[in-house]
């Protein structure tokens, strides 16, 4: 479904961000890329939906080369749902309009099969009633719910998690978890950057350890956990039980 | 003071409409509510143009803002005075002589009010936008458009606010309003200047303080809507700071 073939991408002439990082993500995997900070995460997973463009290689998404400018970014992005860890909803526009805004205006769908779509996401994410409200009156976790809603509004096969759950208070990061722990048995790819490594053990198919920029990891959540192939893998596990 | 208001109070009012043209605070108001409506469309025009990442886009909306923000009002009037007749290629009315001035050199401030609303807005509104599938110019007109002109709204009242006021200016092409209805009015009674421009001066804080005020109300009110004081603006992110804070 997501393919990385021999992706490089440097920022500027010194810092090389990614480097040769070549792995695959099936059809309704999930996946957790977990490493320490600065290690090129976010990078990777922006590059999925060229928000980064890289500087060499190639990845393919659901069969599209997502870099090729041959391939209609716009197009691609529709199928591919993108969780931010700031939320990014629009403030001026109520819980409702955020998450109906892609499909009436994209899909050209009705406001009222939009609304009707929208409120049953909202119900999955345990917010009906939260239509009419604004992002304003929201908290952070109820935020991030309502952005899952939003990024699933185009019914994309593939959704992507940049830390959703990193600009939380500690008590709001479980009905966020949840909500993606429900989403990752509805068949749909998923892709996550995140330090809980309880979800990364419950829920994914695969972990990926990444560090400064080469993916050193790739392994099913108990083989990672329990035996790290390597040092630099063993050393982040070990900080995390701090 | 009230009463030559009183007794001349059509001519400051409508200046000798309906028997002459239209002048006094009405034409005033015409003038400032022509040069907003028209500016406008041109400053969003500007404003995207100077963020645009094409040389070839953003060089010539550079140098427009540029050049009439450096330049006086005045300048620019005389320049349409005599400039815009021969661009259009047939005699134009003073009325319409000032709203082509006012348009110039409006946009070219509004531009930068608006360049600064958008350069305001966290990447991330952008980027969320996109991520949907949005393209360039959709994105600016739900998202990024609405954010910014609201965040700006209070900059760009003062501006329209000024606005009015330059529309006094036109007085020096004899164009009818406010101010040139003032001067008739001075030159007939002759011996109350001090009163005369006293309502003048009066009568322009009234208008620019009652369009303040009625601004402020319509901001709180959506900002009522939406909740929360700093509404319109989210945490702005350091676009480097993809870590969560400690
Ligand atoms: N836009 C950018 N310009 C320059 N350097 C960047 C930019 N974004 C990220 N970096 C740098 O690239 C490296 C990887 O960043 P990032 O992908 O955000 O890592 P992570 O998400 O794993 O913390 C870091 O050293 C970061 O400082
Ligand atoms: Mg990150």
């Amino acid at each position: 479904m997501i393919r990385f073939d021999k992706v490089n991408k440097w920022y500027g002439p010194q810092l090389k961000v990614l480097n040769e990082v070549t792995a695959e993500v099936k059809k309704g995997e999930v996946v957790v890329v977990c490493g320490p900070s600065g290690s090129g995460k976010t990078t990777l997973i922006r590059t999925i939906n060229r928000l980064e463009p890289i500087d060499s290689g190639s990845i393919t998404v659901n069969g599209t080369d997502a870099h090729s400018s041959k391939n209609n970014v716009n197009t691609l992005r529709r199928d591919i749902g993108f969780v931010f860890q700031q939320f990014n909803l629009f403030p001026h526009m109520s819980v409702l309009n955020n998450i109906t805004l892609a499909p009436r205006k994209l899909r050209g769908m009705s406001r009222a099969a939009a609304e009707e779509k929208a409120r049953e996401l909202l119900d999955r994410v345990g917010l009906a009633d939260k239509a009419e409200a604004y992002p304003a009156q929201l908290s952070g976790g109820q935020s991030q719910r309502v952005a899952i809603a939003r990024s699933l509004a185009m019914d994309p096969p593939i959704i992507l998690f940049d830390e959703p759950t990193s600009a939380l208070d500690p008590e709001m990061v479980g009905e966020v978890l949840a909500v993606m722990k429900g989403l990752a048995t509805t068949g749909i790819t998923m892709m996550c950057v995140t330090h809980e490594m309880g979800f990364a053990r419950d829920v994914a198919d695969r972990v990926w350890f990444l560090d400064k920029g080469n993916l050193l990891e790739d392994a099913k959540p108990d083989e990672f956990f329990s035996n790290p192939t390597h040092p630099r893998a063993q050393r982040f596990l070990a900080d995390l039980r701090h | 003071m009230l009463e030559i208001v009183q007794n001349n109070w059509t001519l400051l009012l409508v200046g000798q409409y309906p028997a002459g043209p239209l002048g006094g605070i009405v034409a005033t108001l015409l003038l400032a509510i022509a040069g907003l409506a028209l500016a406008f469309p041109f400053a969003i025009l500007l404003a995207v143009a100077r963020l645009s990442p094409y040389r070839w886009v953003n060089w010539p909306a550079t140098a427009v803002v540029n050049i009439v923000r450096g330049m006086p009002f005045l300048m620019v009037i005389f320049w349409s005075y005599f400039a815009l007749p021969i661009l259009i290629g047939r005699p134009l009315s003073g009325f319409w002589t000032l709203v082509g001035a006012l348009v110039l050199y409006e946009s070219a401030y509004l531009a930068e009010i608006i360049r600064a609303g958008i350069q305001a807005l966290p990447r991330g509104q952008e980027e969320a936008a996109r991520s949907l599938g949005f393209g360039y110019f959709r994105t600016l007109t739900f998202v990024i458009l609405p954010q910014a002109l609201y965040n700006s709204l209070p900059a760009l009242i003062g501006q329209f606010v000024s606005l009015i006021k330059e529309t006094s200016l036109g007085y020096v092409i004899s164009v009818n309003e406010f101010t040139y209805a003032a001067s008739q009015l001075n030159s007939q009674l002759l011996v109350r200047p001090v009163e005369v421009f006293s309502i003048l001066a009066i009568t322009y804080f009234i208008v620019c303080f009652a369009l303040t005020q009625s601004a402020r109300w319509v901001e709180q009110r959506i900002a009522r809507t939406r909740q929360g004081k700093s509404s319109g603006m989210q945490i702005q992110t350091n676009p480097l700071a993809t870590e969560p804070m400690p």
